[in-house]
């Protein structure tokens, strides 16, 4: 081994504290950032790599079998700008029913009635792949015979097995779910070979043809109206009958999974911010420290350039250790994360992308190069005797006032000392004092948006009140009598069970609503609701009929206000409700209008699902019991009473386990920042320690020395670090809810009270005195005789 | 004058697998002694001091100063032994430069929570005693060697201690200087202040000693009184 490799490698070896820190520190700093940047690339592009992966189209077009042959539907490839097409499909809308196939814990009776689903898309497709839309299989197989039915993934929660009957087809046929796919441009609700297509088309009636497109020009709406033009000229007249753009697939897809990025960009953020500051302080620091042994190294022969060499690569080692596991981990902790993302998006996308793994550790490393470079190039610089004479102990005179001010102040002589320890080396303490702002404002951030978001959750949840809930659309078992339960029927059955306090019934009806396109879900409410509302955002719970609440989405895509009146619609009838309120649902888009029941009586006897009955129960009632009781007197009608138990959604979950983590890596970081500092400082003060210690200071009076000098930062930056924490939160909480195209409530945002700004204040705190706790503990034990004896 | 306030029995060192540093030392110094330890180097004589000062312990023997069983006491009691019993004085001074002289010297009573204003009186008396006020509000930096030493030894003097121990405290002085610190140990020595003074300085010995003893390798091998004409 030549010299210089005998130097760095007794250099790693000889300050193994700091070689252990700066390994640990790169090791949490790229991981940190691997991971926030990551889920942040992840979150910014989802639908576009999904899209890419499965060649989507930009444009599907339904063709009126009719008024176009397959040859006329299919020459339409050669319109102007068409850069890639696939079809024509041979394509039909039916209303499908099902009966769910029984799985685990499902009791479904024989003779129940199958489920009516909305009409839906079927395409007939002898294949998954194709020159576009090339579908992802998630369950199951592809069709490749009669009887045989591929579901669209996540649509209607129908599962592998379940038995699909088209009542509107030629001898009402049954088909079987073989497979469930995935179409990220959502170009069908189903597929079947194009045989089985043909035998569902009635006879006489024609079917449609679907044809997929790329064009050379499709980035905004624009473009797209262009291109269809495009697509329309080339067709016969009038046999384009409608067409779907990628685009507003993108804008359903991407506002599922948006409320992570606001986040993901304050952690990514604060993740780099602070692997730079840590590993500038953690390189200065082991450069600095060695500067005395760079002039021993110059004295025995060693040139400037060997010496810069040396002290770099002694940085880099552990940094290239810490860097390598930190990659892995990285990795590892995005894992859960990006499934959970994969399947908000209908992606597989479950490993950081490739280059992330390269440009992070390449950055990281850039970074300990020139952070250790800088310092390096100095000490290379030095005339040897000088490189000797800069020791460990800091360059006399700094902070020299501070350390009379604070010795003439009524404290204990090691506590004042402690604090005069920051004077000496400004810049050190300023990089501290930020390290531990950083992790301060982390701790403020993430224990604010954990809370926020649960809070949100519980808002949320409370769209479903009471303790007990029974639902009423199930057919009556034993009977013949396929009619489900009626409201009053269950009302009825709730009201004389004992232990029942108070309830309400919901239903949902969908109309129509002047001025929106589509339909709005109606939420009919029967009984006294206000016990039990929906959280809200502004306004007030509707009070009598002909007032609503709606959700924010609502007000957005209508452009109404609270206080607007608007009018529903169903049947040819009509019926205004005046908005009072604005509620936190993300529902249907938050195309949602929360109302009495009896505002909807002037659009006469409309279909209304998902009866629902709310029951509050005394105090003391043990809703098992109730449930059980309740359950029994419901089942001749074929009602199911359930305890209320709330949803946790796994959004909600994703968003606290990676805050929880990407929190706790920050704090970690800005503790072992500490630890390397106060180490440096303490080996750089020893033989002032030992002075101290041989004129009688006690251990303990040591270790509260040590420790005063980083509670003062800890202090300040907490001072600074909570409500620089407070500030992000209150910016990125709205952020996320217009990413999720809602508002939150104040209150879900305000979660700053005492309870949790006491803890948190004290985080700063901790952090430095958990980081300066191991370097104080070594100084208190370090001999006397020992630390005077070291130069 | 005849109470023992160090007594050390079978006092033994042993450093590593080398010889011992001390090799069953027995010694008694009695109080307003003023001893000095000579040696050539690595004889003990450093060892010895550091027994004393509770800095070391014994492999083997009791050191017992001042009632104090040293060689027993806990970290945080000998800490305790040392700014309440014991002053010492380096070679090299060991005072801090980022402290003023007043604040170097204040610091033994600081640690012990002396009133501040007892302590403060206490310091201007000794610095006046060693002819250093004018220097008070200086850094250490600032000051000759001499100076430097005779702010060492306010510092070490600032808890009255009943022992005061200095190593080699000539050594990093030229002659000049070192004759003023050998006059001022002489006259604190004159003051009733016992002391155990290391020294390679025969001069500094005969004339401020009133014992020496001679260490070779760990052993004692010449105790005497100084006789002064």
């Amino acid at each position: 081994m030549s010299a210089l490799g005998k130097v760095v490698r007794s250099g790693v070896g000889r300050r193994r504290v700091q070689t252990a820190v700066m390994a640990l520190t790169t090791m949490l700093a790229v991981t940190a950032s691997v991971l926030a940047v990551g889920l942040l690339v992840a979150s910014q592009a989802p639908f576009q790599r999904a899209f890419d992966r499965q060649r989507g189209p930009h444009l599907s077009a339904m063709f009126d079998g009719t008024k176009a042959t397959e040859e006329q539907a299919a020459a339409t490839a050669n319109a102007v700008g068409v850069t890639a097409s696939a079809g024509p499909f041979t394509a039909l809308t039916l209303a499908p029913t099902v009966r769910p196939h029984p799985g685990p814990g499902m009791d479904i009776p024989s003779d129940a009635p199958p489920l009516k689903l909305p009409p839906s898309l079927v395409v007939g497709r002898a294949s998954p792949g194709g020159s576009l839309d090339q579908l992802e299989l998630v369950g199951g197989r592809w069709a490749t015979g009669p009887g045989e039915i591929v579901w669209s993934y996540g649509s209607m929660r129908l599962v592998l097995g379940d038995k699909i009957t088209y009542e509107d087809a030629p001898g009402r046929p049954t088909l079987t779910i073989v497979g469930l796919a995935r179409s990220i441009s959502a170009t069908a609700d189903a597929w079947v070979t194009p045989e089985q297509l043909a035998a569902l088309a009635m006879p006489g009636a024609g079917v449609s043809y679907q044809m997929l497109y790329r064009f050379q020009r499709a980035d905004s709406d624009a473009e797209l109206s262009a291109d269809r033009a495009a697509v329309q000229a080339a067709a016969p007249p009038e046999s384009l009958s409608g067409t779907a753009s990628y685009l507003q697939a993108k804008l359903h897809v991407e506002r599922a999974a948006a409320p992570f990025t606001p986040f993901l960009i304050a952690f990514g953020v604060l993740g780099l911010v602070m692997s730079m500051l840590i590993i500038g302080i953690v390189v200065s620091g082991a450069v600095s420290a060695g500067t005395r042994r760079i002039g021993i190294l110059k004295s025995l022969g060693f040139t400037p350039p060997q010496v810069i060499r040396a002290y770099v690569a002694q940085a880099l080692i552990p940094a290239a250790v810490g860097t390598a596991i930190g990659v892995v981990l990285g990795n590892l902790g995005a894992i859960p994360v990006l499934h959970e993302e994969g399947e908000v998006y209908g992606t597989a996308a479950e490993t950081i992308a490739p280059w992330i793994d390269l440009a992070v550790p390449a950055a990281a490393l850039l970074a300990v190069t020139v952070a250790a470079l800088l310092p390096a190039i100095r000490a290379g610089r030095l005339r040897t005797v000088d490189a000797i004479a800069v020791g460990r102990t800091p360059r006399v005179g700094r902070g020299r006032a501070a350390r009379r001010l604070l010795g003439r102040l009524p404290l204990p002589r090691p506590v004042s000392l402690g604090m005069a320890n920051l004077f000496t080396r400004p810049a050190r303490s300023a990089t501290i004092a930020l390290a531990v702002l950083l992790g301060a404002l982390g701790v403020t951030f993430g224990a604010g948006l954990a809370i926020s978001v649960s809070s949100v959750q519980a808002g949320l949840n409370q769209r479903d009140a009471g303790d007990v809930i029974v639902t009423g659309d199930a057919p009556r078992p034993g009977t013949t009598n396929n009619r489900p339960a009626s409201e009053e029927e269950l009302t009825a059955m709730v009201a004389k069970q004992a232990g029942t306090a108070r309830y309400f019934t919901t239903s949902e009806a969908q109309v129509g609503v002047a001025g929106l396109a589509g339909t709005a879900t109606v939420i009919a409410f029967h009984g006294d609701s206000s016990w039990g509302t929906f959280q809200m955002i502004s306004g007030r719970w509707f009070s009598a009929p002909g007032e609503a609440v709606v959700a924010s989405g609502f007000l957005r895509t209508t452009g109404t206000h609270l206080g607007d009146t608007v009018t529903l619609a169903s049947g040819g009838r009509w019926a205004q409700v005046r908005i009072v309120g604005e509620a936190l649902d993300f529902h249907q888009d938050g195309q949602i209008v929360l109302t009495d029941a009896a505002s909807l009586d002037p659009l006469g006897a409309i279909e209304r699902q998902g009866l629902q009955v709310h029951i509050d129960l005394r105090p003391g009632v043990d809703r098992n019991v109730y449930v059980a009781a309740l359950g029994i007197a419901l089942e001749p009608l074929g009602a199911i009473a359930e305890v209320n138990t709330g949803e946790v959604s796994s959004v909600v979950v994703a968003v606290d386990s990676l805050a929880g983590m990407l929190t706790l890596m920050l704090v970690v970081v800005a503790g072992l920042g500490v630890l390397n500092t106060i180490v440096l400082d303490t080996r750089e003060r020893v033989h002032d320690l030992g002075v101290m210690k041989a004129l009688g200071m006690a251990p303990r009076q040591t270790v509260a020395m040590v420790l005063t000098s980083v509670t003062a930062l800890g202090v300040v930056a907490s001072l600074l670090g909570v409500p620089a924490g407070i500030v992000l939160h209150h910016a990125v909480l709205p952020a996320m809810a217009r990413a999720a195209g809602t508002r939150f409530p104040a209150a879900d945002i305000d979660v700053y009270g005492p309870a949790l700004l006491l803890p948190v204040a004290f985080g700063g705190l901790v952090i430095a005195v958990l980081g300066a706790l191991l370097p104080a503990g070594w100084a208190a034990r370090t001999r006397t005789n020992v630390a005077l004896r070291a130069e | 004058m005849n109470t023992p306030i160090i007594e050390i029995r079978d006092a033994r060192k042993q450093y590593d697998d080398g010889p011992p540093a001390l090799a069953g030392l027995t010694l008694t110094v009695r109080a307003g002694e003023a001893l000095a330890v000579l040696g050539p180097s690595g004889s003990g004589k450093s060892t010895l001091l550091n027994l004393i000062a509770g800095l070391d312990r014994p492999t083997e023997g009791t050191v017992t100063v001042d009632g104090v069983r040293v060689d027993r006491l806990s970290e945080t009691a000998s800490a305790r032994y040392r700014r309440e019993r014991i002053g010492m004085v380096f070679q090299f001074f060991n005072l801090l430069d980022d402290l003023t002289v007043t604040d170097n010297v204040l610091l033994p009573a600081q640690l012990t929570g002396m009133a501040r204003a007892k302590a403060r009186r206490r310091a201007a008396e000794l610095l006046s005693y060693l002819g250093i006020q004018r220097h008070a509000q200086a850094y250490p930096g600032r000051l000759s060697g001499g100076e430097r030493q005779r702010v060492a030894v306010a510092r070490a003097l600032m808890n009255r201690p009943r022992l005061l121990l200095a190593d080699e405290p000539t050594g990093a002085l030229d002659t000049a200087t070192g004759q003023g610190v050998r006059k001022l140990f002489s006259e604190l020595n004159r003051d009733g202040q016992t002391i155990v003074l290391v020294t390679h300085d025969t001069t500094l010995a005969e004339s401020c000693a009133s014992r020496t003893i001679e260490l070779v390798d760990g052993r004692l091998a010449r105790d005497a009184q100084v006789v002064r004409s």
